[in-house]
Parts: C-alpha cells; structure tokens; sequence
C-alpha cells in the first residue's frame, strides 16, 4: 500500500486512489491523482474551478469510470457501475443540488426504496417513523419526522440527507460545497456535526472552495491543480495556514494560457456609477444571496473584472444593475444620469446588456436559428416602421459580426444549439454589440468554452474595451480576471472586500480578498 | 478535429430539420395517393374542395393555435369560444335571440353581416385577451385557465341561447359560409388568406421572431429584453381573433349558431398544430405544418368516410396519427440532440 507516501497515520486508509486518470476526446480532466481517506478523518479537497474536483467526485460517487489507475475502498478494488452502486458499496456523495424529493417526508425520504413493512408486508408507517427519529438526532435534527422536506431549510435538508447516509451505514461521506448555501450559524452546526461523524468513526471527504472552513475542520487537504495533484497538507499542531493552502492552489506562473496584456490607458469617464446598492430578500428563498451595499464605479474603455467565489453575490450585482431583479436601496447613475431599470427592457434601452453566467438557460434560444438568437435584442434595428425584418441588413450585420468575432458557423439558420460553447458566446457576444451597448456586463464569460476559445473572448473584450463600452466581466477564474482586467474589485457575501489596479494583482492577493471574512470587516 | 465533428452535427441537423418540415407533407401526400387509389373519384375537384371547407373551420383557429403551441402554451377553451362567439354573431345579425328561420333577405331586425362579424372577432379577441392576463398575471398555467374558459364560455353560450340555438341568417351572410368563387368555397378562401397572414407575421416580422423567442427561452427572452408577458397575451388575443372568425363562418354555413357547436374542437385544433410539427415545447413549428396537419386530419376524414370506415374507426386512426407524429417529433429532436 502506498501509505507511506502519505504521513502515516494509527489506522489504515478506508479509500485509496491510486495515480486515477480521466480523458474525455482528447481532453485530460484528471491526471494520475492519488489520495487517501482514513476513518475518523476530514480529507479537504481543495483546488479552483476546473482543477479537477468535480471530475474525481463524479468517479468516486460512480457516475462515470476513470480512465485508467485503481481505486480501493475498504481494501476491495471499487468500480461502481452507477451511483446506486456506490453507495451500495459505501460511498455516499452529497452534492451541492440536493437529492431529497421535496413533497415526501423527512421519513419518507430517509427510508425511499426500502420502507420497514409490517407483519402483512405492508409499510409499517410506525417503525418508520421511530427509526427516522433515531437516525435524524444523529445529525442533531430535533423535528417531526412527518414533516415535508419541502418545509425544511437547506441547512435542514442537508442534515437529512447526511442522516440518510448514516443509515444507509455509509463509511465515506462526499460533500460537494456543503457550505455555499448556508448561513454563518448553520455552518456552525454543520461543523461541529461534521466534527462528531469524525469521532464515530465516519471518514468525510469535503469538497469545498471555503478556505476558512476547510482550515477550521480538516485534519488533512488534498489539493488539486489544472487537474493535477497539487499536493497534500497536514494539519501540524494547528489548523492548515490557509496561504499554505492558496499556495499550493495556484502553484504557477500566472499561467501559459492567458497572456497578460500590455497596461491599457484607461482615461474614460465614469460610466455607471453605483451607490449604496441592496436587494431585497425574497422570504422563500431566505438562503439566497442578497446585496448589502455596493459601491462601484465603471469607466468608458474599461474592463473591471470582478472576482468572488459562488455566492458571493457577484451576479446578483449585475442581474440588479440590468433591472433582472429588484433593488431595495441604493443608487444606479449612467453618464450621471440617474436610473431606476425595472426591466431587464429598461436597461437595455439605456444601453446596459448582460451576458448571463448560464448560457444554456438565460442567454441561446437552443432551437432557433443562429440568426435569430444574433438579432433578438435589436429587432427595433433590423425591422421597419411597419414591423417587418429588414432581413438583408440582419443578415449583411450577422455576416460582418461573423467575420470580426470569427464565428465559425455554417450558415445564419443553422440552429444554435449545434455550435460549440465558444462561438455560441460569440453569437451572444455579437447580439449586444449589435445594439451599441455603452455598458456590457458579461457574466463567467468563458465558462463551458474550450481553451483556444477563451483566449478568442479576452481578445474580443479587450477590443470592446478599446471601442469605449465599459466592461464589468464577472468571472471566478481567476487567471482570466488577472488577464483582461484593467482594474479588479473582490466580492464576498454581498460586498466589495478589495479593489486594485490589474497590474498589481496577483491570485495570492485576490484569493485573500475573496476570502476575506465578514467578521473581519467593518459591519455598518 | 472540431470542425468535423461540427460538419458531422450539422449534416445530423439538416437531414433531421428536412424530415421535421416536410414529413407530414409527405405522409399527406401518401394518404391522396392511397385513397385515389381505393377509390378514384377521391381526387375529383368537387370532393377536394368539400375537404376544404370541411377543415377550414378548425384550420382557422388551429393557425391561432399555432402561435400559442409556440410560446408552449395551450388554449383548451377554443371549442366553447367557438360556441360563445357564435352565439354572438347570430345575435348581433338577428337583433336578438329569436329563433326564428326566416329566409327573407329583408325585414329582419338585426345589424348586418359586417357587425355580426366583428362582435365575434372582438368578443373572440377579448375573451382571449382576459385568459392571457390570467396566465401572465396570475400566474395560472395556460392548461388551467383555458380548461376553465372551456367550462366558462360553453355556460355563457347556453345562457344567452337558453340552451338552443339561433337560426336563420341573411344571404349575404350565409355567402361566407355557403358561397363560392369561381369553384372554390369561400370558407377555404379565408382559411387560405388567413393562413398567408399567419404566415407572413410568423416568418417576416419583428413580432414573429418574439413569438418563437418566447416559446423557445422565456428567460432568455426575458434578458434580451422583450416583453415577455405582453407577447404571450397577444397570442392568446389571436387565437380568440381566429375562434371569433371560425365561428362566424361556421353559423354562416350552417345558417344557425348551435350552443353545442365546436364541442371537442380543442382537441382536432390541437391535434393539426401539432401534426404539422409544431413542438409542444415551444419555438419550432410553422404555420405551413398547420396547414398540411389540417389538412392531413381532413384528408383522413374524409377519405375513410369515403371508404365507408366507421366514424369510430376514423377516431382510433387519427388518435393513433397524433401519437405517432409526436413520437416522430420527440425521436427527431433525440437525434438532433446527440
């Protein structure tokens, strides 16, 4: 066994990966990674978007096969077939979408598929319920085991599903950024659930971007680079340091991918101004991430990258700015010109366009044609007084856009949905500059698009840039915020935390920033 | 590398879009030939043109439909709308509820053809009008307000009628119904017409480009800036528009507005839009696949009614068509999606 690679430790690991690889047509997401979980121990996997992590949860929980290398759990070799599967075997994960079936009961759902029956084979509706009442104190869940999920908090749900794969008798608890939907004191309770599954016994491995936390609970860390392994931390003495931790998370030169362009002259006006901006928070959804007082400032000609981790509330700041979602305090100014949008209609009139983070869901008519889904924001520009398309000048604009975004593309009605994630963003790219925007917020602008593609996008921004409009690019990547940004502000909880000049950032300084916790700032 | 597998897809696409648009037009084509050869006197100009009239009536509102199934919705109500709308054709033509069958071209109290015809348009319209405010404001799915409205209009029907019907038009308003131009019937003339309307609004204009933008992403759409609820009642208004016509030209044919009339007609409307391809889920389907889908319903029709099948027969086979065309449109998309 390969324990000695590892700081030995009293008892012999529960889950080894040994050198596990995963490709997909000709992209490596996962090369030769190897890890080890004891029982009674935390194993933090850390690492950025796109290190790798997802892609190794997915093998462990089952969904999909590694390529090549071994994985033992419990000292038998561990290849599921599917994730029923490996939980079967185990091996439970807990993702960040839960899995619990909103209408059913909390002791429904803990005993779904394998309900205790009664003498007449029929479900024993009382065992049920007293069993779910023992296996939810485990977690430290004191409710009415009849209750609908649907009732429940996200802390709550997490907690049921926690207790469901105890009485599953699972050994190995995955979770997948438990944290990122839960307040400060359901953290809390989490933790120090998480701390009493450990001196059971229970191996957990926590998947998390939250350093702080990974710092306060794990006894190891394991991180994970470019889809590489980066490296392994023990606690020693005392918690993981966290600029241990981001060390080993960026480990490189700013990186081969991006190239940091040459400092712009950035001499614009302020184009949109941003004072005192707040949300409001809606009471079904009192998990969701709300604005707490924002200032910003965009000039003309500028890209100011904003950088924050999943829920930090950065695209709840543009979804506001574009009239997506309702302000409650606040003040918007253009060209010092106050605003109000209350429609996402409204702010594009005033020359505001957004590219949404979900492409998929917020941005491509999938089936439409790519000629539509180019023009479908300024159909004002291409129709006439009567209302009929201009559709030579749709086409003539579609064409020029075609050439200078170089959309590569077969023909204007070829459906959207069959181009690859880069030129559908370029697409969605030319559908605002066909509207001469003067603000263009682009949020996660190159997720889900492949590297060459990427780096096409920067270069198109900083052109725009170039041209005037004033860019406020969202982005947790943030080798991509260091490469087009002329100016970086850090978003934590519904705040800015820190701002610097581009040229001075480095992701050490931006990782401290977004990480920054509340509590060490000044609370109005 | 990425190229060809982007060729590879797109010919996937094309093949796939080609069967989407003109497979039902094929399988119409089939249908002709096989009951010319049954029976040759199929063909024969003077069965074609009643086929004509035969679906003009739902082909009429199954346009308006259209653009309702495009933006993923549905309007259960359009049989009882026909209904109510009638009602009040014949009782603006008639200048009351008076049953009465007079022939005489003269002497009668009422309003006219042209006022008959707009009330029922504008009541059409209306009533479209409220159901689509019930569904953007409300926030009710289209499925429940409408299968409301169906119970709705039918009992407004038979209170205006007191459950009869009102019989007895003028000629000049009987001409819509009845009448001829050179040899075509008039009601496929304005199923024609209305159809190259539909057409035109859905291809050519600003408009039609919400529509399918709206069916195809409501959110996207939402983000791109269009008024997403206002698109969606005006459909709504359209399809009313076309069940306020159909019954026009229905009480006109038949010289009465019957309280029973149109009664199922959601569902032959329903079936022609999406026979003729158009998605369920909004953002694909033409007005052209209407057509064929209407035409394709009234075909079978006709051409087993032809061969002496059964009307119950002719039920099993056209619900059998409807599920096989969707399960053909659903196994398409499957293909285009790989």
């Amino acid at each position: 066994m390969p324990a000695e690679a590892l700081e030995p430790s009293q008892s012999p690991a529960l889950l080894v990966v040994e050198g596990v690889t995963k490709r997909f047509a000709g992209v490596t997401a996962l090369s030769d990674v190897s890890l080890e979980v004891r029982p009674g121990e935390i194993l933090g996997l850390l690492g950025e978007n796109g290190a790798g992590k997802s892609t190794l949860l997915k093998i462990l929980s089952g969904v999909m096969p590694p390529s090549s290398g071994r994985i033992v759990f419990d000292g038998v070799e561990f290849a599921p077939h599917n994730p029923q599967d490996a939980k079967r075997l185990g091996i439970v994960t807990i993702y960040q979408e839960l899995s619990l079936i909103p209408t059913l009961t909390v002791a429904e759902n803990i005993f779904i598929g394998r309900a205790p029956l009664g003498p007449l084979g029929l479900v024993s509706w009382r065992k049920m319920e007293e069993d779910s009442r023992a296996i939810i104190a485990r977690v430290g869940l004191d409710l009415d085991p009849e209750t609908p999920v649907s009732a429940l908090s996200v802390a709550e749900q997490q907690l049921v599903e926690i207790a469901r794969a105890l009485s599953l008798e699972s050994r190995l608890i995955i979770m997948d950024e438990p944290t990122s939907a839960l307040t400060e004191s359901e953290v809390q309770k989490l933790m120090s659930i998480m701390d009493r599954l450990r001196k059971d016994g229970v191996a957990i491995m926590f998947v998390t971007h939250r350093l702080e936390e990974a710092s306060a609970i794990c006894d190891r860390m394991t991180v994970l680079r470019d889809g590489r392994l980066a490296g392994h931390l023990d606690r020693d003495g005392g918690p993981i340091k966290l600029p241990r931790i981001i060390e080993k998370m960026v480990g490189r030169a700013a990186s081969e991918l991006y190239a940091r362009p040459t400092q712009r002259d950035v001499a614009g006006d302020v184009r949109l101004s941003v004072r005192g901006l707040r949300t409001v928070r809606d009471p079904q959804a009192p998990h969701a991430i709300v604005l707490e007082g924002v200032d910003l400032d965009l000039k003309a000609g500028e890209i100011l990258g904003v950088a924050g981790l999943v829920g930090s509330g950065r695209t709840e700041l543009a979804r506001a700015i574009f009239g997506a979602d309702r302000i409650a305090a606040g003040t918007i100014t253009l060209d010092g010109k106050p605003i109000a949008p209350e429609t996402p209609a409204d702010a594009i009139r005033l020359g505001i366009g957004l590219v949404p983070e979900d492409r998929k869901h917020q941005a491509i008519f999938a089936t439409l044609g790519i000629l539509t889904n180019f023009s479908i924001a300024a159909l004002g520009r291409y129709s006439n007084a009567a209302g009929f398309m201009t559709e030579r000048r749709e086409r003539e604009a579609l064409a020029s856009y075609r050439k200078t975004l170089s959309i590569r593309m077969a023909s204007p009605e070829q459906p959207i949905e069959g181009l690859s994630g880069g030129n559908q963003q370029k697409v969605i790219l030319a559908r605002w500059l066909a509207r001469d925007p003067k603000v263009l917020i682009v949020d996660e602008p190159t997720r889900g698009v492949d590297v060459g593609a990427k780096a096409e996008v920067h270069q198109i921004l900083v052109q725009l840039a170039e041209r005037g409009i004033a860019i406020m690019m969202i982005s947790s990547e943030l080798p991509e915020v260091l490469a087009v940004s002329d100016r970086i502000v850090t978003m934590r909880r519904g705040r800015i935390t820190g701002e610097m000049p581009g040229i001075e950032a480095t992701e050490e300084k931006l990782m401290e920033l977004m990480a920054l916790d509340q509590k060490q700032e000044a609370t109005p | 590398m990425s190229s060809t597998t982007e060729q590879a897809q797109r010919g996937g696409i094309n093949v796939a879009r080609l069967l989407m648009s003109f497979g039902p037009l094929m399988f119409l084509a089939l249908l002709i030939v096989v009951f010319t050869v049954l029976k040759p006197s199929f063909i024969d100009p003077i069965n074609i043109f009643n086929i004509m009239r035969q679906i003009s009536i739902t082909g009429l509102i199954a346009l308006g439909m259209t653009f309702v199934i495009l933006t993923a919705g549905i309007d259960l109500s359009v049989g009882s709308l026909l209904a109510f709308c009638g009602m009040v054709a014949a009782v603006v033509a008639k200048g009351g509820t008076a049953n009465t069958l007079s022939l005489s071209t003269s002497g009668t109290q009422g309003y006219g053809w042209f006022a008959a015809l707009l009330a029922a348009v504008v009541v059409g319209a209306l009533a479209g009008g409220v159901q689509g405010f019930a569904i953007t404001r409300l926030k009710v799915p289209p499925f429940v307000v409408t299968l409301g409205g169906l119970t709705v209009f039918r009992g407004l029907t038979l209170t205006i009628s007191n459950g009869g019907p009102i019989s007895g038009f003028d000629a000049s308003m009987r001409w819509f119904g009845t009448g001829l131009i050179g040899p075509v019937p008039v009601p496929a003339i304005i199923f024609a017409a209305a159809a190259i309307l539909c057409h035109i609004v859905l291809r050519y204009t600003r408009y039609g480009r919400a529509v399918y933008a709206v069916g195809g992403n409501a959110e996207a759409a939402r983000l791109s800036g269009l008024r997403v609820d206002r698109i969606l009642i005006s459909v709504y208004v359209i399809v009313g528009f076309f069940a306020g016509l159909a019954a026009f030209v229905l009480s006109a044919r038949l010289n009465s507005s019957e309280a029973v009339a149109g009664i199922g007609y959601e569902l032959t409307v329903i079936s022609a839009v999406v026979i003729g391809g158009t998605s369920l889920f909004g953002g694909i389907g033409s007005v052209g696949g209407t057509v064929v889908g209407a035409a394709l319903i009234g075909v079978l029709q006709n051409g087993l009614q032809f061969n002496n099948v059964s009307s119950y027969t002719q039920s099993i086979v056209i619900g059998l068509i409807l599920i096989l065309a969707v399960a053909f449109d659903r196994w398409l998309k499957s293909r285009v999606r790989r």
